[in-house]
């Protein structure tokens, strides 16, 4: 039936019979798209939306909602120094990942974007990897490596500095949440490559040959030909290292849940610590919704840093 | 003949070297732990104490063995692949499906929905978390499969349908009224053409989606409470639990559990660049 239909469009498309088949179009791209719609409405936009009314009670999250509590909970988050803790360490896994991470990715893509020998897909299969492991997996062997007493830092530094006693990274509030940044690090720079790989690749070689030959110098070539074909790219690394850097967990919790004494704490950890371990859901809910605030602030600001340099 | 082998053989430049070391370099930094942690497994809780770093002597494949013999760990693996494969199934179809609309219907309201699904990018999990428990517990699907599947599909769709629609916008035009001319509808092109040329595509939302599913924790975490139903993650973690300090036995739960991720990764990873490229990063 809608194949008889778009034939006949396609032969003599009628201006009566277009619009039939437009309305069968409609149709067909609301029946496409509903079982998307759904699955989004109810299990992301609609429970959001309940976050943000959960968030103005007291509640323990059974039995019906009836203590309004207003603003409390958002006075009670913003007076808890652990709170603003949490936000500096996300602050800092930004910072880290922006700055360090993201620099290190590219210059890794440059190296193995270009031919497609074994070696080069070798190394970029190497560095996925750990992508792809679970952050519980990734947490346990890194819980090794630094282990006091068969790690192999402690190997290490046996036989490069003996008068130095280790007694374990993870267990130092000093040292504790730089050695998790290295593990983020570890685990999720691979992922920023792989994205700077795809926008290189789709670089016609020709536009870097015919910048050398007008006498650019790589370096130039780099800044004039290269990067701006990167932009979707780079918008697209920022924005994943952004908002996951926010909202990092698993590999906390998996490596001391956030402590000792709240060194490691992010803003996620908080919320499960305080939130839903604690059966405080109307609290919890209210954390939740200033994390989401933070990740819309720094998407609206950054959306509009990418419109101005567009101008 | 000799002239080739020459220009073969020729003498790597300072760069070249500096290149190769750096990736060397790095390659070690990710390889190395993988590989301790391997051969951990293998060896006496004495051998790990007296020499983590040097090869087990004698091999003990006994903690491999007893994974197998001793603990849950089919049940957890059975579990988490009844899961996954559930979530893939639903994930490639759906978002397929409204990546194909998104990007071949001209709708007015075509915008609108797109933003609408991109919003979804920006909350977490953990954002929806809590209402998500309570709505779950009204509808009864808490401690069921299906009570995992759904939210974590839900969870994936908005990125993926990004990449369905990147890649399915570039199928030329031509195709499409070609197929036309053959007599079918907008379904006959999707299921003729748009799915056997999108396989890069599927290819690299079915590995990020079986990845997702296979490493969530988070959510399973919340939703699971019957031993019998939980997750290599979860299950790892009890594990964990139980044989705190014989770091060998540990080692070699997670390298058994970590297999299937990887070989699926093997399988897949040489369409992972050409998915994204053409998905996320063209838009």
């Amino acid at each position: 039936m809608d194949g008889k239909v778009s034939a006949i469009v396609g032969n003599n498309g009628s201006p009566g019979k277009k619009v039939q088949a437009k309305s069968h179009d409609k149709a067909l791209f609301y029946a496409l798209l509903l079982p998307a719609f759904l699955l989004v409405t109810l299990f992301i936009i609609w429970p959001v939306v309940n976050t943000v009314f959960y968030s103005f009670y007291d509640w323990n999250g059974f039995g019906p909602l009836k203590n309004f509590v207003g603003l409390k909970n958002l006075r009670t988050l913003f007076r808890d120094p652990l709170f603003w803790n949490a936000l500096r360490n996300n602050g800092i896994v930004i910072l880290f990942s922006v700055c360090v991470q993201l620099p290190i990715a590219f210059l890794l893509a440059l190296l193995v974007s270009k031919s497609s020998s074994r070696p080069t897909i070798f190394f970029r299969t190497v560095f996925f990897l750990p992508y792809i492991l679970s952050e519980i997996i990734t947490g346990v062997i890194w819980r090794f490596i630094y282990h006091p007493q068969f790690g192999l830092l402690q190997q290490i530094f046996a036989k490069f500095a003996p008068d130095y006693s280790y007694t374990g990274f993870l267990a130092d509030p000093k040292t504790v949440f730089v050695s998790i940044l290295f593990v983020i690090f570890w685990k999720y720079f691979g992922f920023h490559m792989i994205l700077y790989v795809a926008g290189l690749q789709g670089i016609p070689p020709e536009y870097h040959e015919a910048a050398l030959i007008d006498g650019a110098n790589p370096v130039q070539a780099f800044i004039y030909v290269t990067l701006p074909f990167m932009k979707n790219a780079i918008q697209m690394s920022l924005f994943f290292c952004i908002i996951g850097s926010l909202q990092v967990f698993d590999v906390i919790w998996s490596m001391g849940q956030g402590g000792p004494v709240h060194a490691a704490e992010t803003a996620v950890v908080y919320l499960y610590k305080f939130g839903i371990k604690s059966s405080k859901m109307g609290f919890g809910s209210m954390v939740a919704i200033v994390i989401f605030v933070i990740c819309l602030l720094f998407n609206v600001l950054y959306q509009r840093v990418i419109n101005r340099e567009e101008k | 003949m000799t002239q080739i082998k020459t220009s073969r053989r020729r003498i790597p430049s300072l760069a070249e070297w500096t290149k190769f070391a750096i990736l060397i370099l790095f390659a070690l930094v990710i390889l190395v732990p993988i590989y301790l942690a391997v051969i951990g497994g293998f060896k006496t809780i004495g051998q790990l104490n007296a020499d983590p770093v040097g090869f087990p002597k004698p091999f003990m494949a006994e903690n491999y063995a007893n994974i197998f013999l001793k603990s849950r760990f089919f049940a957890y693996f059975l579990n988490s692949s009844i899961i996954m494969v559930a979530t893939v199934a639903v994930d490639v179809t759906v978002s397929a499906m409204a990546g194909f609309a998104l990007s071949r219907f001209t709708v007015k309201t075509k915008n609108v929905i797109y933003q609408y699904f991109l919003l979804g990018l920006l909350f977490p999990m953990t954002l929806a978390i809590l209402p998500l428990y309570i709505q779950l517990r009204a509808v009864g699907l808490l401690d069921t499969f299906i009570g995992v599947i759904l939210p974590q599909t839900a969870f994936l769709l908005p990125f993926h349908i990004m990449i369905f629609r990147g890649f399915i916008k570039e199928i030329p035009t031509e195709l499409e009224d070609a197929v036309k001319i053959d007599g079918c509808g907008k379904m006959g092109f999707f299921a003729h053409v748009v799915v056997p040329l999108s396989r890069p595509a599927i290819a690299t939302v079915s590995v990020l989606a079986m990845v997702a599913s296979w490493n969530n924790f988070f959510l399973p975490l919340i939703v699971l409470d019957d031993k019998d139903k939980f997750t290599l993650p979860m299950g790892s973690m009890d594990f964990v639990g139980q044989y705190l300090a014989d770091w060998n036995v540990i080692l070699a739960f997670f390298v058994v559990s970590m297999i299937p991720a990887i070989a699926f990764y093997l399988y897949a990873q040489r369409h992972i660049v050409s998915g994204l490229a053409a998905g996320a990063v063209k838009g």
